[in-house]
């Protein structure tokens, strides 16, 4: 079994409202300087075979049309 | 004319659909775990948040023994509407373009408002007007219908846009004030609104009867 990890997020130019939400809060607490902050999440799991795991993702990890993914071993 | 209304673990709005369709035609419950639409005529998959929406909204359900089976019917033709979650669902299941991501002011969203029919030679529209305005509720945290644009243009072209939200009344974000659509043979549609909930003079209005009297081939005033 191996385990890996994949990152979903929020195509880019697609609209995030939780991650504006978040990058309008940062200055508030004295986090100055912070841009294009995004919130995605992240599907950690452990596989027999880790090279079906991009399959898994066009199936049901993502939504290829509004999430991008990131598959990390 | 039988309605079959799906129930998954999480729906709610299956009995308000379920009675929505009574006023119109026969009508049963179909559970998610069974494979048979027992020969009903149109299926209505309802809102709620089924499998707890966990993941993306609907994206679990679309997997379940009966959406395959709904999928299947689908694709020969039969009548397929999905409210709010169902819609979800149906997108995710690709038998409707398009996906339902959260509101763009991240809030959940309850209120009635106004509507605008733009196809109405649909089997789910045929007893209104092109231009009616439909007054019926939404409530919901994930609405905001997105689209690539070219899909968009695509679909404008088909005719199916069927409903948008009138001016003012886009509160979810939805690209292009989309607020319902069907495939491109127009037998499978999905909104966000809520029908089932106006049915009634009693909640406020009675235009949702519309969508489920235009199915049951039945007089709006049922």
């Amino acid at each position: 079994m191996a385990r890996v990890r994949v990152l979903i997020r929020p195509k880019e130019g697609i609209l995030d409202p939780q991650g504006q939400a978040v990058e309008r809060a940062l200055p508030a607490l004295g986090f100055e300087g912070v841009a294009n902050v995004h919130v995605g999440r992240m599907v950690e799991l452990d596989a027999e075979d880790p090279a079906r795991v991009p399959e898994m993702c066009e199936r049901l990890l993502a939504n290829p049309l509004i999430e991008d993914y990131e598959v990390l071993q | 004319m039988r309605f079959g209304v799906i129930r998954f673990p999480g729906s709610c709005d299956e009995i308000d659909a379920l009675r929505a369709c009574r006023r119109f035609a026969d009508a049963e419950l179909l559970w998610h775990g069974d494979r048979e639409l027992r020969g009903v005529d149109a299926v209505v998959v309802p809102g709620g948040f089924s499998y707890g929406d966990y993941l993306r909204v609907g994206a679990i359900a679309r997997f379940s023994p009966v959406m395959e089976s709904v999928i299947e019917f689908g694709r020969q033709g039969g009548p397929v509407l999905g409210i709010c979650n169902g819609f979800q669902v149906l997108c995710e299941a690709g038998l409707l373009p398009g996906a339902l991501l959260p509101n763009s002011g991240r809030r959940f969203i309850a209120r009635h408002l106004d509507l605008e029919v733009v196809n109405a030679s649909t089997p789910f529209t045929h007893k209104a007007a092109a231009g009616d305005v439909l007054s019926i509720p939404i409530k919901h945290g994930a609405g905001r219908f997105y689209a690539p644009e070219e899909v968009l243009d695509g679909m404008e072209a088909q005719g199916q846009v069927v409903l948008r939200y009138a001016p003012g009344h886009n509160l979810n974000g939805s690209l292009r004030d989309i607020a319902g659509v069907s495939n491109p043979e127009g037998n499978v549609f999905g909104l966000m609104p809520h029908p089932e909930h106006a049915v009634d003079p009693l909640t406020g209005s009675e235009d949702g009867g519309l969508i489920f009297a235009s199915l049951a081939r039945q007089p709006v005033a049922a």
